[in-house]
């Protein structure tokens, strides 16, 4: 039982961080109709700015809990400063090209990215400061559950609980909703569509940022590549869940974490990604659309 | 209020329009009447700015508007429900028409206008927590004119309100139409294949074909016009 359990939270954790990576594949696809390749790497971007700005911050010395925060609001910033500007380089100026043109823009941006903190930095795995406390209380089930997967699943679960009230009730919401909808009406009763696909962005690169943040901390070393394996992950959650939906995202990461925690402790963890992506087949082949996705009809 | 000069739209290579110039004064209502694929639809489109018109000139109250952004043509106070109504299926009733006044601020004005559509449209106070895609058609061409009428257009266009709808629920919308002209003073540029119809309730028409008016009257004129009468009337 302690052995299922274990297996639970730690898929459970592995969930969390594709759903915050998920969201922004999913979100973004929901009003551009954009597979946001390089959306990946806006997470490693996020994870190493917060190295960086730990490792400075620590020479200055301020405390574990000051450190976290500002390392946590830097990689936000940075990731959305460079997810947007993606947007306005490589993606905005194809918006009314082939669809295929835009898709392949976003893959010169992930190998870019990718080389960009290779040249930038380093190839090699960089160690990464634990910067989530240690909880005491954890102690005895040290186990079963590590604290770093309890910030972890409780920090995904607020920011969950965030993006829903941000889409129902606010005003930005509600014209990102409209949009994916219909981006032509939503033009006709006075959205602003560019801004709302730069929000877009924004949203999505911070939660990136946040996931990055959280699970370098969590394993404990980075390198370039990291965006690369988890945004084909996160994607692959996305699809499972159906793209386009948000709470499909949420659903298709957790059921993901799920299959490959599971599987790796039952069965062995050669197979993760077997079973993984053995899954997301199964899955497609029964509802082509994905866990909550909808074929699409539209009533004239 | 609204001159358009010598217009024309392309799609791609394909001209949609053709050299459009026509005027709507102040209070009126004006109708388009045309065959499928004459271009109505398209010139209604390049008023908004959502089709670009790649020749000519729009101006709104003498404001140059052929260059602005659709959602500044918009906040100048022109409105359009589009043909097929175009309701966002995923969205409630209630959240539909708050769209329609995404431009606005005044909380208590929006107050005031929802209770004046739910007037005209007692039905969809009923519907007000549904979403929009579950409602019959006639309904969401009520709820496309209220979502429109809740930005307060100073001109409203209207693309085909009578497509595809019964007969009594057509009558309904477009007794609502003179009223909304009437009562509110608004601005109404309607589109319709239904010449008849539409005839009865402007005071002026326009007829297309292929991308050029080629035809302008009192709808008066127009419905006793034996070209119209034999191309439109099915007369």
């Amino acid at each position: 039982m302690d052995y299922f359990l274990e297996l639970f939270l730690g898929g459970l954790t592995r969930g969390s961080i594709y759903a915050l990576i998920a969201l922004g594949y999913t979100m973004v696809y929901g009003i551009i109709e954009l597979i946001n390749f390089a959306h990946g790497e806006i997470y490693m971007i996020g994870a190493f700015t917060a190295l960086i700005a730990a490792s400075v911050l620590n020479i200055m010395g301020f405390g574990p809990v000051t450190i976290l925060i500002l390392a946590m609001v830097l990689a936000i910033v940075y990731s959305c400063a460079y997810g947007v500007t993606m947007e306005k380089i490589a993606y905005k100026p194809l918006r009314h090209s082939t669809r295929l043109a835009p898709l392949i823009s976003a893959i010169g941006m992930s190998i870019f990215f990718q080389n960009y903190v290779l040249l930038a930095q380093t190839s090699d795995f960089l160690p990464f400061p634990s910067l989530l406390p240690e909880l005491e209380i954890l102690e005895p089930y040290a186990y079963i559950i590590r604290s770093s997967e309890v910030f972890i699943i409780l920090t995904t679960f607020g920011v969950m609980v965030l993006l829903t009230l941000l889409i129902k009730f606010t005003r930005i919401g509600k014209a990102m909703r409209a949009t994916a909808q219909d981006r032509t009406m939503a033009m006709l009763v006075g959205v602003d569509v560019n801004r709302v696909i730069s929000m877009t962005f924004i949203i999505g690169s911070s939660m990136a940022a946040i996931g990055g943040v959280l699970i370098a901390s969590h394993i404990g070393q980075i390198n370039f590549y990291i965006g690369f394996i988890a945004g084909i992950k996160a994607f692959t959650a996305a699809v499972l869940g159906g793209i386009g939906s948000i709470p499909g995202a949420v659903l298709g990461s957790l059921v993901l974490g799920w299959t490959e925690s599971f599987a790796t402790g039952y069965i062995s963890s050669d197979y993760e990604d077997v079973f993984a992506f053995g899954f997301l087949v199964l899955i497609l082949i029964f509802r082509p659309a994905g866990l909550l996705g909808k074929a699409t009809t539209q009533k004239v | 209020m609204l001159k358009i000069r010598n217009i024309r739209t392309y799609y791609g290579n394909i001209q949609a329009l053709k050299g459009i110039t026509l005027d709507i004064a102040e209070g009126e209502i004006i109708t388009l009447i045309g065959a499928n694929g004459a271009g109505k639809s398209t010139t209604l489109m390049s008023i908004c700015g959502v089709a670009r018109p790649r020749y000519g000139e729009i101006f709104f109250r003498g404001t140059p508007i052929h260059e602005m952004s659709t959602e500044k043509i918009v906040a100048l106070g022109i409105c359009q429900v589009p043909e097929g109504r175009r309701i966002f299926p995923n969205l409630t009733v209630m959240e539909n028409l708050e769209m329609g006044a995404f431009l606005r601020r005044d909380g208590h004005g929006i107050k005031n206008d929802l209770d004046h559509v739910f007037d005209l449209f007692p039905i969809l106070a009923q519907r007000r927590s549904q979403a929009g895609g579950t409602l019959s058609g006639g309904e969401q061409q009520m709820l496309a004119i209220s979502r429109a009428l809740m930005a307060r257009p100073k001109l409203l266009l209207l693309d085909e309100p009578s497509l595809g709808l019964a007969p009594l629920i057509i009558q309904q919308i477009f007794e609502i139409i003179k009223k909304i002209n009437a009562e509110s003073k608004t601005t109404i540029f309607l589109v319709e294949q239904n010449a008849n119809l539409a005839l009865k309730v402007a005071h002026r028409g326009y007829v297309m074909e292929n991308g050029l008016i080629t035809m302008s009257d009192s709808a008066i004129n127009l419905l006793g016009n034996e070209e119209v009468k034999k191309a439109y009337l099915g007369l």
